[in-house]
Parts: C-alpha cells; sequence; structure tokens
C-alpha cells in the first residue's frame, strides 16, 4: 500500500495492529510492532517523499512473526549510522525515529543508496 | 475540518483524544488548545489519552509541546490514562515525556489541577474545608 499522507500512516497502524493480532502477538507486542511502523512510515513521508509499505507474515518452522517493509525513492541516507543516533535528525524532529524503531522489533535491516532510495525492512518474532 | 474537541470544565480545559491521530489532527489540537486557553483564561489542561492505543514519538512530542505551551500560557497541564503498554514502548522507543505531569486517571488528574487553586484560595485567607 502506498504511504503519502498521514492519514496513511494511520492505515498503515491499523493494518499492523489487525495483523498482528490475528497472529496472536500480545497488547505489549503489538503495541511495539504498530508504534515502530508509524516511526517508520513517517519517515517515508518526511525524508523519502512518500513510498510503498509491504506487510508479510512468516512461518518458518516452529517460529512465525510480522514483517515490515518500508520503501522509497527519495534522496536516500548519506551516512546510516548516524541516521540511527539517537537525537540526530535533519527535519527537526526528536531524531528517536530510526533508533527507536529499531529497538522495538527483533530484527532491522536499511539499505539506502544516496540519490536512489531507502528500503528498510524489521521483524519481531511472536515469543 | 476533522477537529478533536476541547471542553471547558470550570477552571480547567478537558481534551479527550478518542480517534487515531493522524499528525495534523495533533497540530491542530496543538493550535487549538492554545486559543481556547487564551479564549477561557483556564488555569489547568486534562489531557485524557486512555482510548491511544499508540503514542509514537510525534505524538509525545506534541503532548510535551502542549505541555510546555500551556504553561507558558500560565496553564498547568496533566496527561492521563496512559495505558501500560503504551509507557513501556514510549520508554523503549527514548521517549521520556520530561516536564509533563501525569495521573492515571481524570479523577486523579483532576486533583493534581485543584491542589495549586486550592492553595491560592487558603493564601487569599478564604476559609475552604475539605472533606
Amino acid at each position: 500500500m502506498p504511504i503519502l499522507t498521514s492519514e496513511d500512516v494511520v492505515r498503515v497502524r491499523q493494518k499492523v495492529r489487525s495483523w498482528a493480532i490475528e497472529m496472536g502477538f500480545n497488547l505489549i507486542d503489538q503495541t511495539k510492532l504498530v508504534t515502530a511502523a508509524s516511526e517508520l512510515a513517517r519517515n517515508t513521508i518526511n525524508y523519502g517523499g512518500g513510498g510503498e509499505f509491504r506487510l508479510e507474515a512468516l512461518n518458518e518452522g516452529n517460529r512465525s512473526g510480522l514483517r515490515l517493509t518500508f520503501e522509497d525513492h527519495g534522496p536516500g541516507i548519506e551516512d546510516v549510522e548516524l541516521a540511527l543516533k539517537d537525537g540526530y535528525t535533519t527535519a527537526g524532529g526528536l531524531g528517536l525515529g530510526l533508533g527507536g524503531s529499531k529497538r522495538l522489533v527483533n530484527e532491522f535491516d536499511i539499505f539506502s543508496r544516496p540519490g536512489e532510495g531507502t528500503r528498510i525492512t524489521v521483524t519481531r518474532w511472536r515469543p | 475540518m476533522e477537529r478533536i474537541p476541547i471542553l471547558k470544565m470550570g477552571h480547567f480545559l478537558l481534551v479527550t483524544i478518542q480517534v487515531d491521530m493522524h499528525d495534523r489532527l495533533a497540530l491542530t489540537l496543538q493550535d487549538d488548545l492554545t486559543n481556547q486557553i487564551l479564549k477561557t483564561g483556564a488555569h489547568g489542561v486534562l489531557i485524557d489519552i486512555s482510548s491511544l492505543e499508540v503514542v509514537d514519538s510525534f505524538i509525545g512530542r506534541m503532548l510535551g509541546n502542549m505541555a510546555n505551551m500551556s504553561r507558558l500560557l500560565d496553564a498547568e497541564t496533566v496527561v492521563v490514562g496512559m495505558k501500560p503498554a503504551v509507557a513501556i514502548t514510549l520508554v523503549e522507543l527514548g521517549v521520556s515525556l520530561k516536564g509533563v505531569r501525569t495521573a492515571l486517571n481524570v479523577e486523579k488528574g483532576m486533583e493534581l489541577l485543584q491542589e495549586p487553586l486550592r492553595s491560592k484560595a487558603g493564601a487569599r485567607g478564604d476559609e475552604q474545608q475539605e472533606g
């Protein structure tokens, strides 16, 4: 689904919530996952100029999880390590979006090329 | 335009956020609240977030902004009703809501807001017995 407006961010939150409930995540894990999704969806708009969101249910042997992918074709991130640091921001926010959402999930992958865009994939496994 | 209602109750303003807020709605609320404080001369603001299932860094920042702006306009703010899962997530996210007073529910939040008014009344020598 596309992420272009702040209403889309709300839709992303609702979608992630309903899938997380369906997969049997407990309330705290649902909240963490939805919050991470909200941060990353907003980043897609604010930094990437909008993009795409994908949601996958994972079943691997005896574990299951949810994987969220956010992709944009914006300016990309020059220094990923710096962008992940708490308090670093180029848009006047708190600078907690990337680093904070990383703490709310189990796996966090970021792929970015300056001038081409950014793809962030996060996964949370059901305990 | 979609708006979050601000109710006046005596010396206080009451804001109950009952929808999953998008960012523009949150910014509108911030503006509306400062306008209402000026218009009503309210001494306190109670923001009830018991219906909010998610508070991310943006909404957290907005709550902090509203508390700071209100203070500059001579009104105290208390945020009430935060869900435990939201509190756990906010701490992990790194949002501490420094400078924002909180209470468990509307009743306790109201007590917090009434305290300074009572002591002011006491300092003026008003006789107010508490039961």
